[in-house]
Formats: structure tokens, C-alpha cells, sequence
């Protein structure tokens, strides 16, 4: 092994982490704000890589693809969250689970009714296209490279909206009680609506993101949502700073062990054996960190402390 | 009065036709992928079957979604055998999902005819009377494969492939035949997206090829992301990813690529033709290796029943065996263990106008058969 490939690697490792962000940040604002458990996060993920593909197809521009993409992811959230969500917020978790579980079943078959069962094509522009040399000797696909960047704006955007605006302490004073913002006079039902809002475009930008480079295929939200889960649990529910290491943890972990772990057990046995059993190894790798995390601290890195 | 005469008549009618029904009609319960990851398999499967059947009034079909999980999947065939009361089985796209449902089903004396999944445990110790696969064994297509590799003259090759009963029998298949060295072999999760580290590995391993088994989404993944990474190592590949459904999401990063399968679009056969012009007339798109296979057992089930009633069970599986129908892939007969001895072609994936798709370049093994024969006592 070399010291480039283990850098690549490492790389790789922080590019999985901005795409773990990508797709948490808006399940843990959602989460974590309005106390909502949205399973359909992952069905906004698919419509946000839907509407990019549709808009492919049509334009030809991966530009206004990515535009199609969280605004209509934006605009689904907020016609759910006015039709149906909002009816959730005083019922109990499994209620929610009931009916966003059911959103799932819904939008999917509604996806598959629309584009058909077959995946749709989507690329990555000519601009983005093949790898740059980062360090000496070091090659690095620019379209991942992209992917960091896009979740750096993301993380910036987050923590300035959620720290330094004026929508940010409504957030954080939601958060904290409910009943006592919306007696200041703050509109608390505009203010869900925004926030789920956000928290769709988030995970519909997500899904035009990755679904350029994996594949754009019904059901392809339901594998991202149980990462996602994992992330803001080990984050902390609510906080983004929290999601943001978690991600990157998570990342780390998941593409170093993937690869390190069938590496050491190739010198105890043979290359076949230690392939198969590394890579079992490898991928449950993420729960054990998440068992570890939740042993030490209860409530996640960055939770809010059970009094 | 009209109208009891009418109910009387009508309940005649009913009883009349479910007599005749009992007599004769053969009912066949379709297991297969509709939704979710994957679920192109299974439809294509579905509508090759249905495309074989339609003309035939004596089969009824029920077809349930096993979401490619196992125990949806054996749930589903529980229902079947006991509240549907069906004949024959078939449908299961993945070598895991069979191998839950397979072994119990034959064993409650069905009749499963696979149109895709063939692991090799059903092939060689697990083998069945009333097993039949219509597709190929697992490893045949990455046998041909590694035949390929070696006729090109590929010395060192990555191999890769996920971690399930089909994972294994395609490295296991591939390296059969392959005489060079392997640069390396990893097994991916099963369902994974995201390849960067396994393309980090390649491009570290000095290999002069990389051979990938990655059906469904999981192919079109692969395939964006190596040609995205600048890679310019030569790929060679089972027809799985290379497929009809799933070219136009793959793009241009597929086109030239040298892919094996038992079928192609191209074979020169009348019931090939008839297939491919009848299938677009059907559901207005090419036909997939996958539609082929789920046709091919439309018409070896309409073969068997036009000698046996189902009924007669050593009758109607011997008239399985001769496998007497005009298949798309023009010769076609069983091995002892039941499983297909076929030609096994090396395609390649062209431009026809602005549609990609694969045409035939060579044969890659012919009358090939399947390597668990000797294991399987039947």
C-alpha cells in the first residue's frame, strides 16, 4: 500500500462525509426543531433526483438541473407539510412514523407511475469531468471535489442562518419551547413550513447531487434515510454542528475500515477469507461506532443534555 | 321468471366453467422484483413471461412483489402453495431470495422454473427434480467472461463483485476460466452506490483489466464513477450491467465496453425476431436479457403443457426436460442437473442511431454447460 492511495482514500473518506451532511442536514433541522420523525426525508432525496433527471432530459444542463431540484423538493415539502405534516406535530412518534412511512409507499409508486421502473440518466457536466491532481501524484475526481465544496457552502449557509439571523433564534427558541415563541407572538405554523421547506430543498439538492454520479432509480431514498438516521443520532438530535462531525466521522470510519480492515486481516489469512469477513467487518463498522458513541454520551455528540 | 331463469343459468355457467377450470387450466405463481432497487429486472422478467403467455387461456398467472427481500419473498410463496393452490413457481430475480424459497417449494412437490437466480447450491448438492433454471447456472456468463479476458490477453485483472450467493459464483466463475494473475479481488455490500474506494483501489493495483458483477443500479453507479475518475483500465463484464434497462442511465461511459450474455438482440433466429418485434409492439421499448429469459420460460412452460397435464407429475416434468421450444437463443436443451447448455456471447455495446445497445462480436463458449453436474444426483 502507498502512501498516495491511502491519502486518496482518506479523500474519499471526507467526500462521503460532505455527502452523509448533505443528506442529514435538513432530517436534523426537521427532527430536531419541530420534534417531527420524517421517514419520507428519503422520498424528498428521490423527487429532488427525480426533477433533476426530468430536467436533464429536457435542457440538457446539470445547472438547472440542480435549481429544479431543491426548488421542487421545496415545493413538495411545503405542499406536504401544509396538507399533511402539519396535522402530526401534536400526535405521538408512531403516528408520525405511520404516516411518513406511508408518504414513502405513496411517492414512490407515484415516481413509478410518472418515469417508469427504469433508472434515468443523469451527468456530470463537461466541466466537472475527470480528476484533478490535488497534491504531487495525487488525482481527485473534480465532481467529488464539488461535492466537499457544495457541503461546505451548505454547513456555512446553515450555521449563519441558524447563528446569526433573526430566523435562526426562532428556530433555536422553538426548539427549546414551543408553546412559549408562539405566546412572543411568533408565527410558529409559517415557521414550520419554512423549516420543512428547507429541510426538503436540502434533501432534494442531495439527491440530484449524488444521483449524478450513483443512479437515479425508484426506492433509492430508503438505503440514505437509515445513514441519514444514524448520522443525527450520533450527532445529537437538532444540533447541525452535531451532523457535521457525525458526517464526517461517519465517513472517516465507514471508507478507511472498508478498505484498512480486509488490508490487516489479509496477513493473518487468506486474501479470499479476508475479503469476505473484512468487508462483513467493514460494513458494520458505522453501528459499532454509533453503539460506542451512544455508551459514552446518551444524547449523541452535540444533544441537548436529558435533565 | 326471466330472471331466475337467468340466475340459475348464470350459476350453471359459474359452477360449468370452475369444473372446467380444475380440469385443465395450470396455475403459475410469479415472485418477482416490482418495486424498489432492482425492480426493472423483475418487470422485464414479468413482461417477457406475460408476452409468452398471453395467447394461452389455460394458464393463470398470479404475480406478487417480494421487494428483494427474502422473507417478503418466502412469505409470498407460503401464500402461494397453500391459499392459491399454484402449480408451478417462478419469477426470483436474486440468488438469495431463491435460495429462501426454491428448496422449500420443490420440496412440497412444485414445480419452480427460474428465470434468472442460478446458484450454484441449487446446481450441484441442492439440486432438484423439480428445479428447472431457464437463464444460465451463476458462473456461466463470468466464465465466458474470464475465457474473454484471456483471448484478449489480460494478464492481470481487479475483480469485483457484492457480497451474496451470486457475488461469489461470479468471482468463483470468472477465476475458473481466467488463466492471468488477479491484482486484486474485493467484495462490495450489496446494494452499495458509492464506489470511490474500490476505484482507488484499482487505480493503485497496476491491473491491466478489471472484470465487475454489478447488477442493477449498482452497475450504473460503478461505471459513472470509473469513467468519471479518468481511469482508462479496460472493464469487461456479464450482460448484467450492460443490459437494455439500464444503458441509457449508464450513458456513454458503457459504449464500447465487451459485455457476455447468452442473448442479444441481434441473434439470428426466428423466434428471436418474433420476440424482439413482438415485445416492442407489447410495451413500446427493446426487450432486456431479462425479458428474453422470463420469455424463454413462458414458452417452455406452454412446451410441457401442450405433452403433460401438470398433474401427471413425472409426465409433465420429463416433457420440462426436453425442453421442446423454439428459445430466442435458438439452441437450447437441459443439463442432468437442469440447468441450460447454451453459447455464451461476447457483445459489445454500440450506437444505433441515438439508442445504445450491444451487438454480438464472437461466440465466447459454446454448448457451454455448468461446472456442478458431477455434484448433483438426481
Amino acid at each position: 500500500m502507498t502512501a498516495e492511495l491511502l491519502i486518496e482514500q482518506f479523500l474519499n473518506g471526507l467526500q462521503f462525509g460532505f455527502m452523509l451532511f448533505l443528506m442529514s442536514a435538513g432530517l436534523t433541522l426537521i427532527f430536531g426543531v419541530m420534534g417531527l420523525i420524517n421517514l419520507a426525508h428519503g422520498s424528498l432525496y428521490m423527487i429532488g433526483a427525480f426533477s433533476a433527471a426530468a430536467t436533464f432530459a429536457f435542457f440538457n444542463s446539470f445547472w438547472l438541473s440542480l435549481l429544479a431540484s431543491f426548488s421542487c423538493a421545496a415545493i413538495v415539502g411545503i405542499v406536504v407539510e401544509k396538507t399533511i405534516i402539519r396535522k402530526l406535530y401534536n400526535r405521538d412518534h408512531l403516528d408520525q412514523v405511520l404516516v411518513t412511512f406511508a408518504l414513502i409507499l405513496f411517492f414512490s409508486e407515484l415516481v413509478r407511475w410518472i418515469f417508469g421502473a427504469f433508472p434515468l440518466y443523469l451527468d456530470v457536466p463537461e466541466l466537472l469531468n475527470g480528476s484533478i491532481e490535488v497534491f504531487s501524484g495525487i488525482y481527485y475526481s473534480k465532481y467529488r471535489l464539488f461535492i466537499i465544496f457544495v457541503g461546505l457552502i451548505i454547513a456555512v449557509f446553515l450555521f449563519f442562518l441558524i447563528g446569526k439571523t433573526n430566523l435562526g433564534i426562532q428556530i433555536r427558541a422553538g426548539q427549546h419551547d414551543r408553546e412559549m415563541i408562539s405566546a412572543l407572538g411568533v408565527d410558529i405554523s409559517k415557521l414550520y413550513t419554512l423549516l420543512f421547506g428547507i429541510g426538503a430543498a436540502l434533501a432534494g439538492l442531495a439527491g440530484a447531487l449524488i444521483g449524478t454520479i450513483q443512479s437515479v432509480e425508484v426506492g433509492m431514498g430508503e438505503p440514505i434515510l437509515i445513514l441519514a438516521f444514524v448520522i443525527i443520532v450520533i450527532g445529537g438530535i437538532g444540533s447541525i454542528k452535531g451532523a457535521f462531525i457525525a458526517s464526517l466521522l461517519v465517513g472517516l470510519v465507514d471508507t478507511l475500515g472498508r478498505f484498512l480492515i480486509p488490508w490487516v486481516l489479509q496477513t493473518v489469512t487468506n486474501p479470499s477469507d479476508a475479503m469476505s469477513v473484512g468487508s462483513a467487518i467493514g460494513s458494520m463498522l458505522i453501528y459499532i461506532l454509533m453503539a460506542i458513541i451512544l455508551i459514552l454520551k446518551p444524547t449523541g455528540l452535540y444533544g441537548k443534555q436529558l435533565s | 321468471m326471466f330472471k331466475i331463469i337467468n340466475l340459475i343459468l348464470s350459476i350453471v355457467l359459474l359452477f360449468a366453467s370452475s369444473a372446467f377450470a380444475d380440469g385443465h387450466k395450470l396455475k403459475v405463481g410469479m415472485i418477482t422484483t416490482l418495486s424498489g432497487g432492482g425492480s426493472g429486472l423483475g418487470i422485464d422478467v414479468r413482461d417477457g413471461f406475460m408476452l409468452a403467455v398471453r395467447g394461452s387461456k389455460d394458464i393463470e398467472v398470479v404475480i406478487e412483489d417480494d421487494q428483494r427481500k427474502p422473507d417478503i419473498a418466502v412469505q409470498l410463496a407460503d401464500k402461494m402453495i397453500q391459499s392459491e393452490k399454484v402449480d408451478v413457481l417462478t419469477g426470483i430475480i436474486w440468488s438469495n431470495l431463491a435460495m429462501a424459497v426454491v428448496p422449500a417449494a420443490v420440496n412440497q412437490g412444485k414445480f419452480y422454473l427460474s428465470p434468472n437466480a442460478g446458484p450454484s447450491a441449487l446446481a450441484g448438492k441442492g439440486c432438484h427434480e423439480n428445479y428447472f433454471n431457464v437463464a444460465w447456472q451463476n458462473d456461466n456468463l463470468h466464465e465466458a467472461a474470464g475465457g474473454h479476458a484471456n483471448s484478449t490477453g489480460f494478464k492481470n485483472t481487479f475483480i469485483l463483485a457484492p457480497n451474496y450467493p451470486a457475488g461469489k459464483d461470479a468471482l468463483t466463475g470468472f477465476k475458473r476460466y481466467f488463466k492471468g494473475n488477479l491484482a486484486g479481488e474485493i467484495y462490495t455490500k450489496l446494494g452499495q452506490t458509492d464506489y470511490a474506494v474500490e476505484i482507488a483501489q484499482i487505480r493503485a493495483s497496476n491491473a491491466d483489466s478489471v472484470f465487475f458483477f454489478l447488477p442493477g443500479g449498482m452497475g450504473i453507479g460503478f461505471m459513472k464513477q470509473y469513467a468519471q475518475s479518468g481511469i482508462e483500465i479496460p472493464v469487461v463484464g456479464p450482460a448484467f450491467s450492460f443490459d437494455q434497462g439500464i444503458l441509457k442511465a449508464v450513458g456513454d461511459a458503457a459504449l464500447g465496453v465487451k459485455n457476455t450474455s447468452q442473448w442479444s438482440k441481434d441473434l439470428d433466429n426466428k423466434a428471436n425476431k418474433k420476440f424482439v418485434s413482438d415485445f416492442q409492439n407489447e410495451y413500446g421499448r427493446l426487450p432486456s436479457l431479462y425479458a428474453s429469459q422470463g420469455y424463454d420460460t413462458g414458452m417452455l412452460l406452454i412446451s410441457a403443457m401442450a405433452k403433460a397435464s401438470v398433474n401427471d407429475m413425472e409426465a409433465f416434468r420429463d416433457a420440462l426436460r426436453s425442453a421442446d421450444f423454439d428459445s430466442t437463443r435458438g439452441q437450447f436443451r437441459f443439463s442432468s442437473n437442469h440447468h441450460p447448455i447454451q453459447d455464451i456471447y461476447v457483445r459489445e455495446v454500440i450506437k444505433e442511431g441515438d439508442t445504445l445497445t450491444n451487438k454480438i462480436v464472437s461466440v465466447g463458449l459454446q454448448d457451454h454447460s455448468n461446472a456442478y453436474v458431477d455434484q448433483c444426483s438426481m
